[in-house]
């Protein structure tokens, strides 16, 4: 089922793109441009089975498998560096590590190809404000303990302008022509979430607060996640297009999900967690040129050869569980521990490795636990169905120079009003560079409710409609758009955000995700949707978390 | 003669009306090469001198080319109305056009000059051999040459009370050329009875084709310069380039000449040696024998001009984003004169780069003085060139003792900008000093001295200064560190990138006076 470029602009932008996409059959496309995507294809054998068993000499010991250099994986590596363990790997599927914060780089300028900011973190999020610290992004610490981040980590003036009415405005809410009661119920919005920025129960915890287990449990604000953003605002008795819009787009940016999707309580938590107090601004933003990938950079620079890139973990099995099948023929020494065996498929040699460790850090998304962990399915209380993951379609847009245009000046994100995309961020502009060529990063979250089927769509498409996909949108705010592409990449991520729809963060998917979440055996589990929000911070902390489980191991061994 | 039934005395009154409109336009080309000429290339004395000269000799040469046009006297006579249309009507956009991108301008000019200056001057004897048929010959002589006259009277009135101020050159230039074709075109009706019927209607399609493309002319005439812009800016345009950065655009008047940066305006010829030597001489003053100086923006090389006054001053590193203002001195010789072709110097390297990015790369070089001498700070990028990063990254290129000066907008006009400016360099630890001076063309403006080291608090220029300065004396250099009370310090949050505050500050102060 291959989609037509006509068929493919109505799935993702919406019928009216049409009108403004024109009727040529042939559009005139990049002269060049890649077409991109995590590997699947081993994901795809490996859900057929495909578990070759390396031969006696291509076994390693090492003490722990980290499996997966996202986020999770890399700073679970820093912790257990940073506490005297050196003896792991990090396994990586990709050539180059990072997950959804990956980057890449071009003559001109780094830029992102995933996660792009990092909101400053609180006070009370110390771990997180120590890697910046490392980073060298923290001047100094404020007597509350905030971070003072220098200058020219934090996103640069213009941050963000809209384009609405064929005019870019400033900001994100769309305010051209909004009437008093408009103004009047954004006013009422944000009056209610400094409300729930405020409030703290009994122990003193806040209602929303990063990473997530240190908010509170409190029924009253876990109530949220019963009904859906959008519900949240009518209840509200709030109507207004506009507020529904800045919503909606804002649920889209952090979750992959329309607000009519989003549970409440992200959505709120969206606003309210980084808040700092009520009445205050959001917490600024951090970024670079390579968005996250400057983060990723650090990370893996501390890894260093530990890291290891295509590599394909197959399974992850109990070293017990090889003898009982009887597969010890050979001559590989069995110590009385208990121990595991990751089988390794290393995708430049072609070539079944193995790694024997103590402990696993199980440091991918969630769905691929089944396919990789032996006995995974048969554990009980054990699921990875609740887990459900949206896919996005990201673009880099090389560009001979800057579009002419009037209005608000370019900034950092631009935003189209009347898009289903959420528009794109400017890989130049965090390093002070504002003429010439540059690099657009276009973000668009597949917000189907059939996952699955859109994912495939989007796996099936072809560079050629992609690539016009993404010039039609921008073709909107810059008509010329067309002639000034020198390349455009494009970048389907198949599994790239949890998604957060309502009910997955009580119970009984709570409790799936709360017991998803503790070790099985010695393999412990970090990445960001155990908290079922996609966060860097979240996938920090439970890096930092598995690696303190592994290290407790170590330490109540004998 | 049926000739003689035909042409009755209302036509001949009409042919007057032509020699006037004939007489009027090739004195506006004369007066108009004369103008761009002085404008473009300075010294309007020789301009004007050589030009007229030129144009009369040339009329010469035409009156005396007419002897050997023999036949047909109507016809040459309509094809000669149409080719001063279009060469006279051409020639300002053409000029123009020639000085940005032909290397030998003065040839073209010139050569245009002669052009037109020969047909116009075939124009008159034409005209008269074939009224002499009709009139009397001290009748013929008296009219022709009387309504010659009156003409030159008319288009010398005009030209500079109407056609320059209200029209610009170009518009003036592609007019007057429309009047000749039009001229040109009536005359096939008028001179009917002298023409054969052969060829008449190829005669016609020929002026209708000059008129179509004098109008064409006339409507594309706003993408070299716009109407608007001439009015806005208020003086004639005599130089207009629109580079990837900007708009650069030269106005002259009577007294001197601008430079206007997308539409702002940056200097005055005639008061710019106020603004320069007030930017550039109390840094370098206050540093002992200055060598190594770095100048941001300034492209027009006035501040390098007076920099390199100082012989101690061993280089020069300019860096201004816009290499179509480093090398405008190059296709404008009266900037070439006002800087002293300074920029050409070989002390003085260019470097053509956003100066957040050049300052945030180098790493090899100090410097022991910076003018900074950046477009006000009305747009975000140009903000970030106020930032307190900015000047972070700037002092890593700084030696210990180095002075700064830094052109910061109009403290009178602006004055919560003017004092963000020097709270910004003060946030990132340097001592400041806070100065203005009266600058005409811009009204009272303001200049701060910065250093990491505590600034002197008396200053003296050096002793190859003397003389040369016309606007500094020691003791008028230190008195512009005395701020009147109406320039008084305000309230003004320190401008970082991420808050920008600088160009908000800017906005509206500046947005107020609008």
């Amino acid at each position: 089922m291959t989609l037509t470029r006509r068929e493919l602009i109505v799935t993702l932008l919406g019928a009216p793109a049409l009108f403004t996409s024109g009727c040529s059959a042939s559009p005139r496309l990049p002269p060049e441009g890649d077409l991109l995507s995590q590997s699947w294809e081993i994901g795809h054998r490996l859900r057929d089975g495909f578990r070759p068993p390396p031969s006696t000499d291509q076994w390693h010991d090492v003490g722990v498998v980290i499996v997966g250099s996202g986020v999770a994986g890399l700073s679970a590596a820093r912790r257990l560096k940073q506490n005297g363990c050196e003896n792991f790997v990090v396994l990586e599927l990709e050539l180059q590590p990072g997950g959804t914060s990956r980057s890449g780089r071009c003559e001109l300028t780094p830029f992102p190809w995933g996660a792009h900011y990092l909101p400053v973190p609180l006070p009370h999020n110390r771990e997180l404000i120590r890697l910046l610290d490392e980073m060298g992004v923290v001047e100094s610490l404020a007597d509350d303990g905030s971070p003072v981040i220098a200058e020219q980590f934090l996103c640069r003036d213009p941050d963000e302008r809209v384009f609405v009415d064929g005019e870019w405005i400033e900001g994100l809410y769309p305010a051209t022509g909004a009437s008093e009661e408009d103004f009047a119920q954004l006013t009422a919005f944000r009056k209610e979430i400094d409300r729930w920025s405020a409030w703290r129960d009994a122990a003193g915890r806040r209602a929303f607060s990063i990473p997530i287990r240190h908010a509170t449990d409190d029924p009253e604000v876990l109530a949220l996640d019963k009904q859906s953003m959008s519900e949240w605002l009518r209840q509200h008795g709030w109507t207004s297009q506009r507020l529904h819009w800045l919503v909606d787009y804002s649920c889209r940016d952090d979750y992959g999900l329309t607000a009519e999707q989003t549970s409440a309580w992200a959505g709120v938590l969206y606003f309210a967690a980084r808040l700092k107090e009520p009445g205050a601004e959001h917490q600024p933003l951090m970024t670079w040129p390579e968005g996250n990938g400057r983060i990723v950079e650090h990370l893996a620079s501390q890894a260093g050869t530990r890291l290891k890139t295509g590599l394909a973990v197959t399974r992850i099995q109990s070293s017990q569980s090889r003898q009982r099948l009887g597969e010890v023929g050979n001559n590989a020494p069995i110590s009385d521990e208990i121990g595991y065996e990751v089988l390794v498929f290393d995708t430049a040699k072609e070539q079944p490795i193995g790694f024997r460790a103590k402990s696993v850090i199980f440091a991918a998304p969630q769905f691929l636990a089944p396919r990789l962990i032996e006995g995974f399915s048969g554990r009980t209380g054990r699921s990875a169905e609740p887990f459900e993951y949206g896919s996005w379609l990201v673009a880099n847009v090389h560009l001979s120079r800057r579009p002419r245009e009037s209005g608000f000046p370019l900034s950092w994100d631009n935003v189209i009003h009347d898009s289903r995309s959420l528009g794109y961020v400017v890989a130049t502009h965090q390093s002070g560079n504002d003429h010439g060529p540059t690099v657009l990063t276009w973000y668009h979250p597949l917000c189907d409710d059939n996952v699955k089927a859109a994912r495939t769509k989007l796996l099936k498409a072809k560079w050629s409609d992609l690539a016009d996909v993404v010039l039609t949108d921008l073709e909107r705010p810059h008509p010329e758009i067309r002639s000034l592409v020198t390349r455009l990449d494009v970048f389907r991520w198949g599994h790239a955000m949890i998604r957060p729809r309502p009910g997955f963060i009580t119970p009984p998917s709570a409790d799936q995700r709360r017991k998803a979440t503790q070790p099985d055996g010695r393999i412990h589990f970090a990445n960001t949707d155990l908290s079922g929000i996609a966060l860097f911070e979240e996938a920090f902390d439970h890096g930092l978390r598995a690696a303190d489980e592994v290290l407790a191991d170590l330490n109540s061994r004998p | 003669m049926q000739s003689e039934d035909s042409m009755n005395r209302a036509p001949l009154f009409l042919l007057y009306l032509n020699v006037l409109i004939i007489a009027s336009c090739g004195l506006v080309y004369e007066l108009l090469a004369g103008t761009l000429a002085s404008y473009l290339l300075g010294d309007s004395v020789t301009q004007f001198s050589l030009v007229i000269g030129i144009y009369l000799s040339a009329l010469g040469a035409g009156a005396w080319i007419s002897r050997y046009v023999d036949e047909r006297l109507a016809r040459c006579f309509i094809e000669v109305e149409l080719a001063v249309a279009l060469i006279g009507g051409a020639s300002a956009p053409v000029l123009f056009l020639a000085f940005s991108s032909v290397g030998a301008f003065r040839v073209v000019l010139y050569g245009t000059v002669f052009a037109i200056g020969t047909l116009v001057g075939l124009e008159l004897p034409l005209l008269m051999r074939l009224l002499k048929e009709h009139l009397d010959f001290e009748d013929l002589v008296s009219r022709v040459l009387a309504f010659d006259y009156l003409g030159a009277l008319f288009a010398s009135l005009l030209f500079p009370m109407f056609c320059v101020p209200r029209l610009g050159l170009v518009r003036t230039s592609l007019l007057c050329g429309l009047l000749n074709a039009v001229v040109g075109l009536w005359g096939t009706y008028l001179l009917r009875p002298l023409l054969s019927s052969r060829g008449l209607s190829g005669l016609r399609g020929r002026a209708c084709l000059v008129i179509g493309l004098l109008i064409v002319g006339i409507i594309k005439a706003d993408s070299l310069t716009t109407l608007a812009e001439e009015q806005v800016l208020g003086e004639p345009i005599v130089h207009a380039e629109t580079t990837p950065y900007q708009r650069i655009v030269l106005t002259r008047n009577a007294r001197g000449f601008q430079l206007h940066l997308n539409g702002h305006l940056q200097f005055n010829s005639v008061d710019e040696h106020r603004y320069h030597e007030a930017l550039v001489h109390p840094a370098l003053s206050s540093v002992k024998s200055p060598r190594r100086v770095l100048v941001l923006g300034g492209g027009d090389g006035l501040a390098v001009r007076e920099i390199l006054r100082y012989p101690s001053v061993a280089s020069v590193t300019l860096v201004d984003l816009d290499p179509g203002m480093t090398s405008l001195a190059d296709r404008f010789p009266p900037l070439a004169e006002l800087s002293r072709s300074s920029l050409k110097d070989r002390r003085v390297t260019i470097i053509n780069e956003d100066a957040f990015l050049w300052v945030g790369r180098t790493t090899e070089i100090t410097f022991d003085t910076a003018i900074i001498d950046f477009p006000d700070p009305g747009t975000f990028s140009v903000g970030k060139l106020y930032s307190t990063r900015f000047y972070r990254m700037l002092r890593e290129r700084l030696t210990a003792g180095a002075v700064i000066s830094v052109q910061c907008t109009s403290p009178l006009v602006a004055p919560q900008s003017y004092w963000c400016i020097v709270k910004t360099l003060e946030a990132v630890g340097f001592h400041v000093r806070p100065y203005h001076a009266a600058v005409p063309t811009f009204g009272e403006w303001g200049f701060v001295l910065a250093s990491s080291a505590p600034l002197p608090e008396t200053l003296s220029l050096s002793s190859e200064l003397s003389g040369a300065s016309r606007f500094l004396t020691d003791k008028i250099l230190n008195s512009l560190f005395d701020l009147p009370p109406d320039l008084a310090r305000v309230e003004a949050e320190v401008n970082q990138l991420n808050n920008q505050v600088l160009v908000h500050y800017y906005d509206q102060e500046w947005g107020a006076m609008k």
